[in-house]
């Protein structure tokens, strides 16, 4: 929809042209930042309404990557063998798992948003960028628990923060950026497609064996593992692994091809969610 | 001079009637499609053009609306009033034209919206309010204001699951009618709740008309319309056929052809509702001199006649239909009980089902019919036109009906005669007991 927002004299109340949008819209981050008060709620519905629905509440947030992380020691570090860069095999996987369970759900979440609120869409003009945005920054709370979590295995096993650790926050922004980049694709795909929403977890599935979780980037040998710079995650948790658990993947030249990628599916995520969201209360 | 509220100009919208009748697809579907035309094209063929049709929800509407002004919209059901307001409330966008919108624009096109059912009566507030476009602080000052409205203070801290529809019907109200924009967009909010409530919004919107907003109201209730609004623009077809003074334009609508509520036929297969198995043609409301009737006494039966046509036999095809009132209460759904054609396979060819609602069993008011076709193995629905036809029910003070000689307001949405009988008794013996029932048998009751 293309409004323009005219400057109006003082005490003149601004006038709102609607009118057919044509070719690329603009991204209105303005707009959404004056509905930061319903991202809040939309946000803290979800946490909200997560964790008093389920048995376990906010337990799950711990138990989820916990539980994968018992599971993948037992077959990948003691059946299968896998090595974990000198680093004991369950907060190697753990320190792996924190990180990629705040994506896979943003990106899991972000991508049903929009079918999932079809009703407010229908009723209701707010900025449609609200809710994936929401849906994604609402896991850091999970994360948060989850994290407390991994502070408590580091301490178990001995390993001191050193001064890396204080990157772990960018490294955390990197993965909210790809999964809301992500997640803004598949959402905006999602209102036309719905097999899409069937495909999402298997191709979240898809993308966890193509990240170092279960295994350390260094088993790849060059130029693979260069290449693995194209998905930010591997950037993301090989980031984690070197933060906090010292291992000797401090990111290279590499980040930067994963920070660059990043943003570009965000960049493009948000264009073509906002080029295809007129037609949302059409259709969804 | 002052510059209008509201400023459309030559807006339209339209949807593609497509191929398929879904509107969101499979990505499998899609991509097929491309291989399929892809495949065409490189065999040197010209792929079949896509038999999309285009159906025009607005075609160049005008109007423009002052500040302070409040106007109401009617038409019939798919006239384009509800896609007016969503265009007007940027859900929808535009196909062609403009409209300049001075102000902040709030929205009851339905209301509740967002309400999570596993959170609680305040929760939603603050939830809702935001949605709507609220700020956190505006909420929290009204806030006291909204519970009373609502009358829920008992229950704030209960989920709102836990709320019978009543309750979650004024709560959201409450909420949407605490906004204060400059427009307000109300889309036939008070189809819904209690008579009392209804008129607390109704005297709600009232006060806010009064301040100065400007108001847009759409309705069914020729009623409220008057009473709220000065003017109306009558929409027809998706286009202003009329725009006045709000009598004159009443009348117009009841008097004229299309608003005569009682008969709506289609002469385009195309646009029948329907699909490839049977088709709806026509329904109609006839009184018992046989005469097409929007105006029904109560005491006279009313017959619905569903006319639809078979186009592939074998199927045991079950008419039915749904009565709602203007106030959104279902009153009843009817299904043919026809011994002749019940439960039978129909071939191919043209019906027409007569249903005849007796005399003295609906309530006055607004009738909605919604004519329907289904077979029971398998279940499946062809076709459901909600609202497809109108009638008015009107009961005169004649002594004849239930109402007797009683002139007041009866609620309730249907108004049976039953068969009332009084025995009496002075010391207090006999009144129980076979003898009573007896009474009602026939014997001293009346006809």
């Amino acid at each position: 929809m293309d409004v323009t927002v005219r400057p109006a004299p003082p005490a003149e109340l601004p006038t709102i042209r609607i009118a057919p949008s044509r070719g690329w819209p603009a991204l209105r981050l303005g707009e959404l930042w004056e509905y930061h008060e319903l991202l809040y709620f939309l946000m803290w519905r979800d946490i909200k309404v997560r964790y008093k629905q389920t048995l376990l509440g906010a337990a799950w947030a711990i138990l989820q990557p916990f539980l994968t992380m018992v599971v993948f020691s037992l077959v990948f570090g003691r059946l299968a063998k896998i090595s974990s860069d000198g680093i004991p095999y369950p907060i190697f996987s753990y320190a792996a798992l924190v990180p990629w369970t705040f994506f896979a759900n943003g990106l899991q979440h972000a991508s049903q948003g929009m079918v999932q609120h079809a009703n407010m869409i229908k009723k209701v003009y707010f900025p449609r960028l609200a809710i994936p945005v929401a849906k994604v920054l609402a896991g850091v709370v999970d994360f948060a628990l989850s994290f407390v979590v991994l502070i408590g295995m580091m301490l178990f096993y001995g390993i001191p923060p050193t001064l890396a650790t204080l990157w772990v926050p960018a490294f955390l922004l990197l993965a909210l950026v790809t999964a809301l980049g992500a997640g803004l694709w598949l959402a905006a795909i999602n209102v036309h497609y719905r097999d899409i929403g069937y495909t999402v977890p298997f191709l979240v599935q898809f993308w966890m064996y193509a990240t170092p979780i279960v295994y350390p980037a260094s088993l790849l040998p060059e130029p693979w593992r260069s290449l693995y710079g194209l998905n930010p995650m591997a950037g993301v948790i090989e980031g984690f692994r070197w933060a906090l658990l010292g291992t000797d993947t401090a990111p290279g030249p590499i980040i930067y091809v994963s920070a660059l990628v990043a943003v570009g599916l965000l960049v493009s995520g948000a264009y073509y969610f906002r080029r295809m969201e007129k037609t949302f209360a059409d259709v969804v | 001079m002052t510059l209008p509220a509201i400023h459309a100009v030559g807006i339209g919208k339209h949807f593609e009637l497509g191929v398929s009748r879904q509107k969101y697809g499979l990505l499998r579907d899609a991509l097929t499609a491309q291989a399929r035309l892809l495949g065409e094209r490189l065999r040197g063929r010209r792929p079949a053009a896509a038999e999309a049709e285009t159906f025009w929800a607005l075609r160049d509407v005008n109007f423009e609306i002052q500040p302070g002004e409040v106007v109401g919209i009617i038409g019939r059901n798919g006239a384009g009033k509800s896609t007016l307001l969503k265009i007007l409330s940027r859900i929808t966008e535009p196909n062609t034209g403009y409209v300049d919108v001075r102000g902040r624009v709030g929205s009851l096109l339905e209301v509740g919206t967002g309400f999570h059912p596993e959170l609680t009566g305040r929760e939603n507030i603050f939830l809702n309010g935001s949605i709507l476009g609220m700020r956190r602080a505006e909420i929290a000052r009204k806030f006291d204001e909204i519970v009373a409205f609502a009358e829920v203070e008992k229950f704030l801290d209960t989920p709102v699951k836990h709320y019978s529809s009543g309750m979650h019907m004024r709560l959201a109200f409450a909420v949407a009618a605490h906004l204060e924009p400059e427009i307000l967009l109300v889309d036939e909010v008070l189809a819904v709740g209690d008579n009392s409530f209804q008129k607390k919004c109704l005297n709600k919107m009232e006060d806010v008309g009064q301040r100065g907003r400007t108001i847009l109201f759409v309705s069914h209730s020729m009623p409220a319309i008057t009473r709220l609004c000065p003017r109306t623009i009558l929409l027809h077809d998706g286009q202003v056929l009329q725009d006045g003074p709000s009598h004159a334009v009443i009348s117009t609508y009841l008097s004229s052809g299309l608003g005569t509520t009682a008969a709506r036929e289609w002469p385009d297969l195309r646009h029948a509702p329907g699909d490839d198995v049977v088709r709806l043609r026509a329904v109609r409301i006839r009184d018992q001199a046989g005469q097409i009737a929007d105006v029904v006494d109560i005491r006279q039966p009313v017959a619905v006649e569903l006319e639809f046509e078979v186009f592939q036999s074998g199927y045991a095809l079950w008419p039915h239909f749904t009565l709602y009132n203007d106030e959104g209460v279902f009153v009843l759904s009817a299904f043919d009980l026809d011994p002749e054609w019940h439960g039978r396979p129909r071939p191919a060819g043209r019906y027409l089902a007569t249903a005849e609602i007796p005399g003295n069993l609906l309530a006055e008011g607004m009738m909605l019919i919604g004519p329907a076709m289904a077979t029971i193995e398998p279940r499946r629905i062809f076709f459901y036109e909600r609202d497809a036809v109108a009638f008015q029910v009107v009961d005169n003070v004649s002594g004849e009906s239930s109402r007797g000689r009683y002139v007041g307001h009866i609620p309730g949405a249907v108004r049976p005669k039953l068969k009332w009988a009084t025995r009496y008794s002075r010391n207090g013996h006999d009144l129980a007991g076979p003898a009573a029932a007896a009474a009602l048998n026939g014997k001293g009751g009346q006809p």
